[in-house]
């Protein structure tokens, strides 16, 4: 074995020490307890029930989680009755259908009543609590799926910060997950969020409504009507992947580069050059009158002091940057405190970058030490 | 080869300043993770957090909100994902959390795609939480994540609803009590970015501010590495800006003294940001040292060699 090989050999067998250490002091480590709770949302009219039928029929693939979660929290948003109800509840069951199987449905008079289950999370200290009182209870109960998530975020997280140490396997497949998986995601969401709904659902509504997207706006005769352009646009890009005629796909890029540069120039001129120049120009010299209206000398003498500064730096910065001028004398010393200017400018990026950095080194350390290995509790969350 | 070689007591010994020139730079990374895991163990046992002192542009943001009308439409934007969470959630906490104290009416969007997700924890953790009168629909809405970034902005000028024709429900944004009279951006007073890059808040500025600067003020909290971009649109574009963590900790600290109840704790999770400042002060501290040693090896390497 190598010298490098005995070196992680020994690293990771005192972590495992260690890790098993931990788990057997106090509470222990790394554990997701749930609540199991019933929702039931009742749906007044029989719109609302046909709605959701094809909203629970395309679950699988709108899969929106988050929008169950809202919902179900306020269940009076489906039961007030409104004519708006119908919608929003055929999005929750199908939201519920994609996150729990034991989805039930009742009808009657008054309605369809749909209920499903839910998981919240709850600290470890209730789940003893529960064991105490019925040691057969089944309401609160360790989630595997959200503890496996856990330690697999902690893992992955220990696999990139060892690339600190030097390069290694664990690094590799965190990496390689990382592309891999972004990638995935990238284009599933371009598929879902652009070319399903403003592509496919301009040119055929009916069909994606009725398949895929209960809730897509039907759109205006200009919107389809643009969208063939953007097709054909689309198409004449993807040209260049075939071996001849090439040169379509030059025009689509000709478009692109025209439309942007349209808008940018526009957004430029207006706000970074107009509105700053105007933001420059400052008086040198201000009276900042204090609550009684009397002149503040204090305050006047700084906001003075930093128009000046603004004034002058960006008149020497111009002037470094002025090259049809040879930088001597006045001009020199202009653009000699330009660069002054310009390092304590590059100084600044560089002090919020390495707070920024340190935020979120910070932040995953957190997790590591309160959610992972509960060595702290700054949430009160177990009672720590 | 000499026998110099072999006997290593007569071999030169190096100058202090070149053993440490040539220190493997894994003892610094220890040192940082030191620098940040000590302040998070002694502030998470001891549950204390550093005073902050709110500077002009956090002041500023605080106010903009405070000065709003109760039931004033305001639009919140997430432009960014759990990638900058660590920098950015604890200032969207805050902010979320003012709306919500002072009866605001907040629209949620996304121009990033997990900005919708952040988005619904963040209402989660405040409104549901801790404001469960408000009512989707009347006192608040999510109304997703739509592609098209800029496009999108120049968009809202127009028509908000064909920017965003339905929220993260599936309701039609026409049948949203709350937006039944809003027909285009400039109807929100306030327009509140919370942005980790492109698109953000500089886009923000550029597509909507300056075409609209006079009926609608913009406030924004952004990353460390954006914040140096901003600061020239402050104050005449931007009326306030959280610069990075210790702008939200400015502004957390702001919203929590005007929010405080007498014998009531504040719950821990309006202190994140503040709590983060623990682990800064010393990361910043080390690095501050590490520039002073790093100078003075540059400076006695360059007085040897001259000698």
């Amino acid at each position: 074995m190598t010298r490098q090989g005995k070196t992680w050999l020994i690293i990771g067998a005192i972590f495992v020490a260690l890790l098993i250490a931990r788990g057997m002091i106090g509470q222990g480590l790394g554990r997701v307890y749930v609540k199991r709770t019933q929702v039931t949302v009742t749906v007044p009219d029989t719109a609302a029930v046909n709605s959701a039928a094809v909203g629970v029929a395309s679950a699988s693939t709108s899969a929106s989680t988050t929008v169950a979660s809202a919902q179900v929290a306020a269940p009076s948003s489906a039961t007030d009755s409104s004519t708006s109800a119908s919608t929003s509840a055929s999005t929750t069951v199908a939201s519920a259908q994609a996150t729990a199987p034991s989805i039930t449905s009742t009808s009657s008079a008054s309605g369809t009543t749909m209920s499903w289950q839910e998981w919240k999370q709850v600290p470890p200290l209730e789940f003893d609590a529960a064991q105490k009182v019925n040691a057969a209870q089944t309401e609160i109960s360790l989630s595997w799926p959200r503890t496996i998530g856990l330690w697999l975020a902690a893992f992955f997280t220990l696999a990139i910060f060892s690339f600190l140490y030097a390069d290694n396997p664990f690094y590799k497949i965190a990496e390689s997950l990382v592309v891999g998986v972004s990638a995935a995601y990238w284009g599933v969401i371009g598929f879902w969020d652009t070319l399903v709904p403003k592509m496919l659902g301009a040119l055929t509504p009916g069909l994606v409504k009725s398949l895929v997207q209960p809730s897509l706006v039907a759109p205006e005769t200009l919107q389809q009507i643009s969208m063939v352009f953007a097709l054909i646009l689309g198409v004449m890009m993807l040209w260049r992947l075939l071996p001849r005629g090439g040169w379509i796909s030059a025009w689509p890029l000709a478009f692109i580069v025209g439309v942007t540069a349209g808008l940018k120039i526009v957004s430029h001129v207006e706000s970074d050059l107009m509105a700053q120049a105007v933001a420059t120009m400052k008086p040198l010299v201000v009276s900042v009158p204090d609550a009684s209206g009397v002149t503040n000398m204090w305050d006047s003498w700084w906001a003075s002091v930093a128009n000046m500064l603004l004034v002058v730096g960006v008149i020497c910065c111009l002037t470094y940057f002025f090259f049809s001028v040879q930088h001597k004398g006045v001009v020199g010393g202009a653009a000699r405190v330009g660069i002054w200017y310009l390092m304590i400018t590059f100084g600044a990026a560089f002090g919020f970058t390495v707070m920024g950095r340190i935020a979120l080194l910070a932040a995953r350390v957190e997790f590591l030490f309160d959610d992972w290995l509960w060595l702290i509790d700054p949430n009160h969350f177990r009672g720590l | 080869m000499s026998a110099g070689n072999f006997n290593n007591t007569n071999a030169p010994t190096r100058p202090w300043f070149e053993r440490l020139d040539r220190i493997d730079r894994r003892w610094i990374f220890l040192l940082m993770f030191l620098a940040v895991s000590g302040p998070i163990l002694w502030i998470g046992v001891t549950g204390k957090t550093l005073p902050e002192a709110p500077t002009l542009a956090a002041r500023a943001v605080f106010q903009e909100i405070d000065h709003l009308p109760a039931r004033s439409l305001v639009l919140i934007s997430f432009d960014y994902d759990p990638a900058s969470a660590g920098e950015l959630q604890p200032m969207a906490t805050s902010l979320v959390r003012q709306c919500a104290a002072k009866n605001l009416r907040m629209v949620f969007i996304a121009l990033w795609p997990l900005g919708n997700q952040v988005a619904q924890q963040t209402i989660q953790d405040v409104i549901r939480d801790d404001y469960p009168a408000l009512k989707e629909g009347d006192d608040f809405v999510n109304m997703g994540y739509q592609a098209g970034n800029e496009a999108v902005m120049k968009l809202l000028l127009t028509d908000f609803a064909k920017a965003f024709p339905k929220d993260s429900r599936g309701e039609a944004t026409s049948n949203i009590p709350m937006l039944k009279d809003v027909k285009m951006v400039s109807q929100f007073p306030l327009l509140i970015s919370i942005s980790a890059g492109y698109p953000g808040s500089k886009e923000w500025v550029q597509y909507v501010i300056s075409a609209k600067n006079e009926e609608m003020n913009f406030v924004t909290g952004c990353t460390g590495v954006s914040a140096p971009q901003l600061y020239p649109y402050f104050p005449q574009q931007i009326a306030g800006l959280l610069g990075a963590i210790k702008g939200a900790a400015e502004y957390e600290s702001m919203v929590n003294a005007s929010l405080a109840v007498d014998g009531v704790a504040t719950a821990p999770k309006y202190l994140q940001a503040q709590r983060r400042m623990g682990p800064q002060l010393v990361a910043h501290l080390l690095m501050v040292g590490l520039i002073i040693v790093g100078n003075v090896i540059f400076f006695a390497r360059k007085r040897r060699g001259a000698a």
